[in-house]
Order: C-alpha cells, then structure tokens, then sequence
C-alpha cells in the first residue's frame, strides 16, 4: 500500500502569475482607450479593432499549425498584438491594411523570430512602420466619420491632428488632448483613458514606471528647454500638450514596456527610456516630420540588446573589476 | 524608520498563521530511532558503539570523525539494533545507528557550569562534545564557526530570527517560549568575542517575537533585536548580513571574512543547553504543517524519531498528501517516504494535498526580468537557466552562476513557469563537482 508521492527540485510553490494572466491583464488595460477609440470615432474603429485583433490571432495560429509548433493563441500574446495594430489605426482606414499589419507582425516580426519572447522588436509597432511606408497616404488620414469626432468634423479646421498644430509652435486645447476629442489614430488620442489602463498596469505590478517615467521625463524636459529657447508662448503649457498628443502616452505606457524588445536590466531600463525621450524629441521637435514615438520605439528595440549587455548587474559580493585590480 | 534588508527578493504567502499561536508540544518518541551519521557538513562521525550495546539518553553513540565533524549521542535508552545504511530525507542511503526505544528514558548525568567559570575555549569545548552544528538546514558545526582564523576581526554575532521560509514557525515558536535560553546562549558566543556585538534579527511579520525579545535582551547591553522588512530570503545568510551590516559576502567568502557569524534560532538555544547544562544536542523543535496534515504545529522532538513517528504522534494526515517536503516549499526537499528519521538539522515536514509545480506548464520566457528583480544574488536567472541547459559552462561561471545561492526566488515568481533555479543548480553541482577533482 505504499503511496507514491510527487517528487521534484525545490522550491515548492510558484507564484500564481502567468504569461497569460499578464497579457490579459495588459488587454484589459487597453479597453478604456478601445472604448474611448470606439467613442469617438463610431462603429469602424470597432470594426478595425476587431478583424485586426482576429487577423492576429489567426495568424498565429496557422502559422504555427503550419510549422508544427505548439500553438501559442492561448497565451493572449497575439491578442495584445491585434489589439495594439488596431489602436495604431486612423479610424477610418480601409479593413484589409490592419489586416495586413496584423499578419506582417505575427508573422514576419514575431514568429520568424521565434515567436513569444523572441521577437527583438514590437510587433505592433513593425507592422505600424510597415503600413506607413506601404500605404502612406491611408495611414496618416485621420479623418473622423463616425462618433463624437464624426459629428463634429463637419468644421474643417479641426481636421489637422494635434502634432500638426504644435509643430507650428501653437498650444492646443489641452482638455481634448486629455479626453481625446482630437484627430489621431484610434487608440491614442485620449490620453485619460490611456492612463486608467497605465495606473491598472502599476498597481498590478505587470509594468513600472523607469521606462515610461524616463522616457516622458526626458521628452518634458527637452521640449521645455525648447520652447523656452524658440521663445514659444506659454512653453509649460506649450510641453504638457506635446506629451499628450500623439503616440506618446500609448507608446510610452504600453508599447515601450513590451517586455521583450525592452531591456530586463533596471539601470538598461532607465537608458532605454532616456534614449526614448530623446530620440522622440529630435523627430517632433528637430526634424520635419510630426510625429516619432512609433520609430524611436523600434530604434531602441534594435539597441535593447546591446544596452542590457553593458548594464548587466553585478552580481551581489562581487567588486567590479577595474576597483578590484586597484587593490 | 525604514526597515533594514536586501535588494531583490519575493513575497511568497507566508502561511505561518497555520501553526504560529500553537505552543510548542513535546512528543514521545518512536520505538525506533535512527541516528543518521551525517547530519552535519564534513565527515561522517564513527560509532562508538555495537549491536546489542545498551544506551542511555545523553550518552555518546558516535564520535566526530574529525575537527570538521560532530558527535551523535543517543536521545532514549535502549539497545542498539544494527548499525547499517538508512534512507535520508534526499533518498540516498547513508551509514546509521538504529536503536530500540526500551521506553523506559534513562537519562545520564550532565555537569552543568556556569558562564563565568568557563573561558572562551572551554566554552568552544564544551559546544563540540556536545555536538552542537547549524539546525537551520546547512549543518556546519559551530565549533568550527566560532574558530574563525581572525577571531579579533569578529564583530557582529547574528542570531537568524528571520525564519523568512514559508510555513516554518519554529524559530518562532522558540524564541516566544524560549527567549531567556536564546539570550543565555547568545550570552556564551559573545563571551568567544569580546569585541562582538550580538543581533537578533527578525523580520517585522512576527511582531510578538521581536517584543518578546526586545524584553528578554533588556539589560544586557551587548545584545540587540533589529526587525527586518519581510521579504523572502531575507533570512539566506548572505543576505541576512547584507541587511544588518551593509556588508557584502560572496561565494567565495566566509561570513566571518565581513567579520559577521551568524546562527539560527535553535542552534544558540542547543549552544545554551550545552555549555549552561552540559547537555548534548538531542531534541530540536520541528514544525508539522502545510493543508494535508491534522494538527500544524510546533513540536519538540527528539533527534533520531522517523517523519511517520512524528505524523502518528502529531494527529497524521487529514487526507493523503500528494507532496511531502522536509522543510519548507522554498528550499526543502521532496520527500519519497517517511521512513526517514530527523536529524540535527530538519526544521520542518510540509504536506500538501496539491503539487502546483507538476501542474504548471512550461512556456517560453517572455523577458518579463521579473527573476531578474527577485534575485538576491544579482544574477539574471534567465540567461543562467538557458546557459545551464546548453551546457555552456564557461560562459555560466563568467556569469557569476556560481553565485546563486540557491533560494528558489527565480522559480517561484517566473509567469512562464521555467525551472530556472534547478537549472541553475544542477549546473552549479556540475561545475563544483569538477573543481573538486
């Protein structure tokens, strides 16, 4: 009668997170931008939020069946993917360029790589950069027909998007730049609603704050010294507006944590985001385009390799060499 | 104020109030007792006696088999049955003395001394016969702890009241009810160094502990409590004097070389009963807990009982455990049975009606760096484990892989679910097995 019992190496016990909690977790911290996206812009953008999210997710899922790999779909992954290239779209954009991206991230960025934890760069963010020069003009028509934004774009004059007018060195109402009653893609432009799924992601503990911190703090500061310098009106003002317009907060909060095309290391994290908030500063402030989250984010991506080399810690004890050959 | 601590760390559930407000019971011991001959770190102590030999509580069964070793003694009367190999708590069969419990608990005479009356090497002298080692799970004999190569440079007496392992209440347990024995044995180590100053570390989840002690140290002015910040492995040792000192000990270091010593809870009561009372180490308290066992508690258990003793005497299972550990989740190992006999340094048996672990499903590593902010080695588990598992020796130890210390903190918060800290280990056994030849 002797019971067999489960024997295996300590510990014991695991903490009861897991991938797919996290990334559902990370899902449903973008819902209120989604909704926000859906209020605004009507009934296309949940169109597009959806076939992009399904695209995703079908994708990787035949990919995988075709390659004989274990299927991952369950992993909520690829939903966060779908997700993210749906927010990255103007409301009204034609259905299939989201599906496109859709299958040009999962497949090409993600899965060609390795597939989870694997890709080097976000996928969301590839497929974003990759519709751009694909079909540019599609891509950055941020005309609203639908929603609240619909209803009122019958006046022509706020159909610049936000960048476009800070770009000339003018404020914009900062109250629509933090509800999201602008022009911009689908996901982005509330910032309110982009910082309850941000704080929902802190208290969670599923991201922190070096990344995104660093990163906007560079950015805040940069852009005031500039404003004070071209000599701007109300350069305060003029800087808070630049970190709610545009990609910034989605890209910051959700896009720049992506754990992996980000550094591990804590001091690599905090570079990261430095790096982020300069490199977005050159391209709003210093260079003719508009706007430069999506491209500072996958130029770092490409770097976060090599800043988690040089920021590897030191291992507790252990001195680090060039004191130790003093001694 | 801030609380003192490490850098990194987990917070598993702590499960201790299962069994913490219990006091401690005194079970009667089995009709068998084994006495393993390695229960300590160093060499196999040798059987003084032979089959058929009749043995009192308190008498000598097995010498140290050297300075780095410590004797055994007998913890009932009755006859020695056989000398021969018996199953430890990790499976593998090692030399053993067995003797019949004739119930009766003929007890030897012990010469008691006062702390005064003894200088610092009749202190060490009398913790070695009484073969006194580390109770907290490594076994390192204190003598040869408290003989360091430069006593003078010995400052800080640490007494690890941390017990940050889930589910262990002993050490706090004992420092609850046996709080003046603990001062009184830390009293002995300072008189060893003069120059020291003796710390109860505790951390600040067991509020009670660290009143009771506070009082117990009043007026003696060497001693005193410092709460830590609950935080696992807060009591790991290297971690410990990180916390209370700010110095930094590596693998390659002694304790004693940051000028610390550090001993747990129960091993300075036994220092106590030893150079106070003449007492050999014979009992040790032992925590029976986890959600498949009656009565989670402490209890008093004499060294050489079977785990299946102590579970008959405690109240046994509530139902059938899937896993058994001795010790805790964290760092305990997965017990086969439990025929397996208690030794100076079991702490703990854990039973657990569901194995989590072999449910959990292995998934790729998702570079959440979570390992890498739990670890309180500073290491990055994840690059380890998969260094480990392509067998890439060279670039794991340049790594500082031998620098785990072996907490389990990687395992335990990974999402994925990868066991990164037994790849870690098995890798670190590889590569010490190699440096030994």
């Amino acid at each position: 009668m002797d019971t067999v019992y489960n024997v295996s190496p300590s510990p014991h016990v695991r903490d009861n997170v897991t991938t797919q909690k996290i990334m559902g977790a990370v899902a449903l911290a973008l819902l209120p931008a989604s909704a926000a996206g859906v209020i605004l812009y009507g009934v296309h953008a949940l169109l597009v939020l959806i076939v992009s999210i399904a695209s995703a997710v079908l994708s990787e899922y035949v990919f995988e069946k075709i390659t004989n790999r274990p299927v991952t779909i369950y992993d909520l992954s690829a939903v966060v993917t779908g997700l993210l290239i749906g927010l990255n779209m103007p409301p009204e954009v034609p259905v299939f360029i989201p599906v496109l991206g859709s299958i040009f991230g999962i497949i090409v960025v993600k899965q060609l790589f390795g597939g989870i934890g694997q890709n080097f760069m976000n996928p969301a963010l590839g497929a974003r950069c990759f519709l751009i020069i694909s079909f540019s003009s599609q891509m950055t028509d941020f005309a609203a027909k639908g929603g609240i934004m619909g209803a009122s774009a019958v006046d022509a004059v706020s159909s610049a998007t936000p960048l476009a007018t800070l770009k000339t060195g003018a404020a914009f109402p900062l109250g629509d730049l933090f509800l999201g009653t602008t022009l911009g893609t689908i996901g982005e432009t509330s910032a309110f609603a982009l910082l309850i799924g941000a704080v929902f992601l802190l208290w969670i503990k599923v991201i922190d704050l070096r990344i995104p911190l660093s990163y906007i703090g560079t950015f805040f500061v940069l852009v005031l010294v500039t404003a004070l310098i071209r000599g701007y009106e109300a350069p305060l003002y003029y800087t808070v507006c630049e970190i709610f317009a545009g990609g910034l907060m989605l890209g910051a909060w959700f896009m720049a944590t992506d754990y992996a095309s980000s550094p591990m290391t804590a001091n690599g994290q905090l570079i990261y985001g430095v790096c982020l908030g300069v490199l977005t500063f050159l391209f709003r402030m210093v260079s003719k385009s508009n706007e430069g989250v999506s491209y500072a984010i996958i130029f770092m991506n490409c770097l976060t390799p090599m800043i988690e080399q040089f920021t590897r810690p030191l291992a507790f004890g252990i001195k680090r060499e060039k004191e130790a050959k003093h001694e | 104020m801030r609380l003192k601590t490490f850098k990194g760390g987990i917070h598993p559930a702590d499960m201790k109030e299962i069994s913490m407000d219990q006091p401690i019971t005194t079970l009667a011991p089995g009709k068998e007792m084994v006495y393993l001959m390695s229960q300590h770190i160093g060499a196999p102590a040798k059987p003084v006696v032979k089959k058929g030999d009749t043995v009192v509580i308190g008498q000598l069964i097995a010498e140290a088999g050297g300075f780095v070793s410590a004797p055994v003694y007998a913890s009932v009367s009755g006859t020695v049955k056989a000398i021969e190999k018996r199953k430890n708590a990790l499976g593998d069969s090692v030399d053993a003395i067995v003797v019949e419990n004739d119930g009766l608990d003929t007890e030897s005479e012990y010469t008691p001394a006062s702390l005064d009356s003894l200088d610092k090497d009749g202190i060490i002298k009398r913790i070695q016969e009484a073969g006194v080692v580390g109770m907290g799970g490594a076994g390192f004999p204190t003598h040869v702890k408290l003989s360091p190569k430069e006593p003078d440079k010995i400052d800080h007496i640490i007494v690890n009241g941390s017990e940050c392992e889930p589910y262990l209440t002993s050490d706090y347990r004992c420092m609850l009810e046996n709080s003046d024995d603990l001062v009184q044995g830390l009293e002995c180590i300072l008189k060893v160094f003069p120059k020291a100053k003796g710390v109860i570390g505790i951390e600040n989840n067991k509020p009670l502990a660290i009143q009771k002690m506070q009082e117990a140290v009043k007026g003696h002015d060497r001693i005193v409590v410092e709460p830590l910040k609950t935080k696992y492995p807060e009591g790991a040792e290297r971690s410990l004097i990180y916390a209370i000192t700010g110095r930094e000990v590596n693998s390659s270091m002694l304790p004693a070389d940051a000028g610390c010593i550090v001993n747990n809870v129960d091993t300075v009561i036994a220092v106590y009963e030893a150079v106070i009372k003449g007492k050999p180490l014979m009992h040790r308290i032992f925590t029976v807990s986890g959600d498949a066992v009656n009565n989670a508690k402490n209890y008093d258990v004499r060294i050489g009982m079977s785990y299946q003793d102590i579970l008959d005497e405690a109240g046994g299972f509530r139902e059938t455990p899937e896993k058994m550990i001795s010790g805790g989740p964290m760092m305990g190992f997965a017990l086969y049975g439990l025929d397996v006999p208690v030794t100076k340094t079991s702490g703990a048996i854990t039973c657990f009606l569901k194995d989590p672990v072999s449910t959990a499903v292995e998934t790729p590593c998702i570079k959440c760096g979570r390992c890498v902010r739990g670890c309180p080695a500073h290491l990055m588990p994840c690059d380890l484990s998969d260094l480990a598992e392509h067998g890439e020796k060279e670039a794991f130890a340049k790594r500082y892989g031998m620098e785990c210390v072996e907490c389990g903190s990687c395992s335990y918060t990974c999402p994925a679910k990868r066991p990164l800290a037994s790849n870690i280990k098995a890798m670190r056994r590889t590569l010490l097995a190699e440096r030994r030849k």
